[in-house]
């Protein structure tokens, strides 16, 4: 018998602290640090939430034994490492897009997203 | 308090506070290994709750993909070795951050400690081994499997696309003119 409220607990910690990698980095690399722990805390949730018998909180009541042949929980899981690998990728590559294009890559000195014309400058911090 | 909740609460610590690091270190390649250790032990996390092909997924594509690609783009921007204090936001933001990420995750835990309680479940060892979780794919969940392949060839794809585009001014044989346009 396991406790679920540890690695419940440990969802949300690490959501909060992904929010603040998030908030608090002027670094675009560490931002998606950041991005990861949150994707990760989520993570967490549905791991724990497939230990959980078919139905969830419901479920308990009625059976200790029935589980969902398709592992929804685990399954989702593996998902959301896809999805997070095909983010990864994208967003670094956006990041060093940005480098070459503005030779920075902290978000305080980029406000704007286009690329950089005469007419449409932005003022350099 | 038993031998696997001794086992997650040395694993969930280790996780969490390797993670603050990671979001709140001056040097920016101690972050990203700090990353490696939190989501290493995440990993571990997965493989107490019973979960051992997502355990073994975690270590193959984070552990070994994500964080090399963030430590190669560290070092394509020129990120600095040595401690900075330009890797943090501003004061204020930083404060709100502060705010920010303490309300996300006090708002969660209440939540879940509501929701949760002290319930106990036993682990079932079985229902994440390849087997299942390879039936399951390949069953119930064979359209979503399919879109995402769809999905990863396309960020792929777009990665290729958009780290060959080179920024107006800089391409060959082209100037900008006076309202903005490319000759």
């Amino acid at each position: 018998m396991i406790h679920l409220l540890g690695p419940a607990v440990l969802a949300a910690a690490l959501a909060g602290i992904g929010v603040y990698g998030i908030l608090a980095r002027r670094n675009a690399v560490l931002v998606l640090i950041g991005a990861e722990l949150l994707l990760n805390a989520a993570n967490v949730l549905l791991v724990t939430a497939s230990a959980l018998p078919a139905g969830g909180l419901a479920g308990l009541e009625h059976s200790q034994t029935y589980h969902d042949p398709l592992i929804p929980g685990q399954v989702m899981t593996i998902f959301v490492i896809t999805v997070a690998a095909a983010e990864i990728g994208l967003g670094l590559a956006i990041v060093l897009l940005l480098f070459r294009a503005r030779g920075t890559v902290e978000l305080t000195a980029v406000r704007e997203l286009g690329e950089a014309s005469p007419r449409h400058t932005e003022t350099p911090s | 308090m038993s031998g696997p909740d001794l086992l997650l609460t040395a694993l969930a610590l280790l996780a969490a506070a390797s993670g603050l690091l990671a979001v709140t270190g001056s040097r920016v390649v101690h972050c990203a290994l700090w990353l490696v250790v939190s989501l290493g032990a995440l990993a571990g996390v997965y493989l107490v709750l019973g979960a051992e092909v997502v355990a073994l997924v975690q270590l193959l594509v984070y552990v070994g993909a994500v964080v090399v690609l963030v430590i190669f783009a560290l070092m394509l921007t020129r990120a600095p070795v040595e401690p900075s204090d330009r890797l943090d936001a501003p004061k204020g933001q930083k404060l709100a951050a502060v705010v920010a990420g303490i309300s996300v995750g006090g708002i969660l835990a209440g939540t879940l400690i509501y929701a949760l309680q002290d319930l106990t479940v036993k682990v079932q060892g079985e229902q994440g081994s390849a087997r299942n979780i390879g039936r399951a794919v390949f069953s119930g969940w064979l359209l979503p499997f399919e879109l995402l392949s769809v999905l990863l060839l396309a960020a792929l794809v777009a990665a290729i696309a958009v780290s060959r585009h080179l920024p107006a001014e800089k391409r060959p044989g082209q100037s900008l003119t006076e309202d903005g346009g490319v000759q």
